[in-house]
């Protein structure tokens, strides 16, 4: 579990102007800087997802900051407004500055 | 006017009392989630949890599968073998594995789990290092094994060379133990459905293990939640891969015949 993986699920065709879902889940340990070491007694550093932001074609639709009471391995979903053909962007930044990145394809027809 | 008045109250209270008789009926059917009186955890779940379960792109536990799905395909070891190369596709070859899991095993005379059966593989055939037991390799092997069986209903066996098994998996069930003294028949058989504390007891079926359990925010084995359940009643908990507790995961399994496999499963 040491490879963080994102998932995402939009619908397949959406109309233009139509409100869809979009699901995303990360695969992460979100941990939370409260608990010990059994061992040694130690702190453990806190260590999880602060933000995910979403853009679609290149204009943020949706950002969120998350808080150490968020559950590992988070999900959410939200509802975005088709506008046009093109991708979903997906970034989701941890406490060491690192981000994993997730991209889907929005097809809108009509 | 007065009787009539009665008349129409009387009238509206058998369709208040029907109204709740259906409902009930309603209640007492859980679908492919049970088995005449023997239900699956997912029967005492909240509608929220059930909800994550219910959708496979949020049920957490989907990514110990795809981990599994991987690691099938995976070589590893001197022999240069994947687990793909001896069984082929997984979606075939391990169709239906879970349903007959734990089960007696010729070569040990003992009972084996299939988290046993993923290491006597490692170890024997692809001379790899056996996974350590609660390992997340081990655990996302044992979740997409078990997941390939998904719906069916499990089905151990429980006779000829797996009877004295059976027993001795049977009387742990039933033996009081720890500063508490109490059985996992006291909870799971005598007072399942009720609350102790604020906390449902449910039959304690093992049905949808390795189960995504919310309180542990990851996937865990059978031996695990023994191991848990045995310290909630202040006992020592045996080590996992335990003979003590392969003989009673098969006598717990054998509670729940009939039910689907659910791995991975969500519960709170």
């Amino acid at each position: 579990m040491a490879k963080t993986k994102a998932r995402v699920k939009v619908p397949k065709s959406i109309k233009k102007g139509e409100v869809f879902q979009v699901k995303t889940l990360i695969s992460h340990k979100m941990e939370t800087g409260q608990r010990k070491n059994k061992k040694t007694g130690k702190k453990i550093s806190r260590m999880i997802i602060n933000k995910l932001v979403c853009q679609y074609n290149g204009k943020e639709v949706f950002a969120s900051d998350w808080h150490p009471a968020i559950s590992a391995n988070p999900y959410m979903a939200f509802y975005v407004k088709a506008d046009a053909s093109g991708s979903l962007d997906f970034t989701w930044t941890d406490d060491e500055g690192k981000s994993v990145k997730k991209s889907a394809k929005i097809t809108v027809a009509g | 006017m007065g009787k009539f008045h009665l008349g129409s109250l009387l009238a509206a209270g058998a369709i208040l009392a029907v109204g709740f008789s259906t409902q009930a009926n309603a209640e007492g059917k859980h679908g492919m989630y049970a088995n005449g009186e023997i239900r699956s955890g997912y029967t005492y779940l909240t509608p929220q949890s059930k909800a994550i379960q219910n959708d496979d792109f949020q049920n957490p536990g989907m990514i110990w599968v795809d981990d599994g799905a991987t690691l099938y395909e995976a070589v590893d070891g001197k022999a240069g073998k994947s687990c793909k190369a001896c069984h082929g596709k997984a979606e075939v070859a391990m169709k239906g594995v879970a349903t007959t899991y734990p089960k007696y095993d010729e070569d040990t005379k003992k009972i084996k789990n299939i988290e046993a059966q993923v290491n006597r593989c490692r170890t024997k055939h692809m001379q790899a290092k056996p996974w350590k037991y609660e390992s997340g390799q081990l655990l996302a092997m044992t979740v997409f094994i078990r997941h390939q069986s998904r719906g069916m209903p499990m089905n151990v066996s429980v006779d000829g060379p797996a009877v004295p098994f059976f027993q001795k998996g049977e009387k742990f069930y039933k033996q009081r133990r720890g500063a508490l003294d109490m059985a996992c028949s006291n909870c799971h058989i005598d007072n399942a459905g009720k609350n102790a504390r604020a906390n449902l007891l449910s039959q304690g079926q093992t049905n949808g293990f390795p189960t995504y359990r919310l309180k542990w925010q990851k996937v865990g084995s059978t031996h695990r939640r023994f191991r848990g359940c045995n310290k909630q009643v202040r006992a020592t908990p045996y080590k996992y891969a335990s003979d003590e507790y392969m003989n009673l995961e098969l006598y717990v399994a054998w509670r729940g015949r009939g039910l689907p496999v659910e791995t991975p499963a969500v519960r709170n």
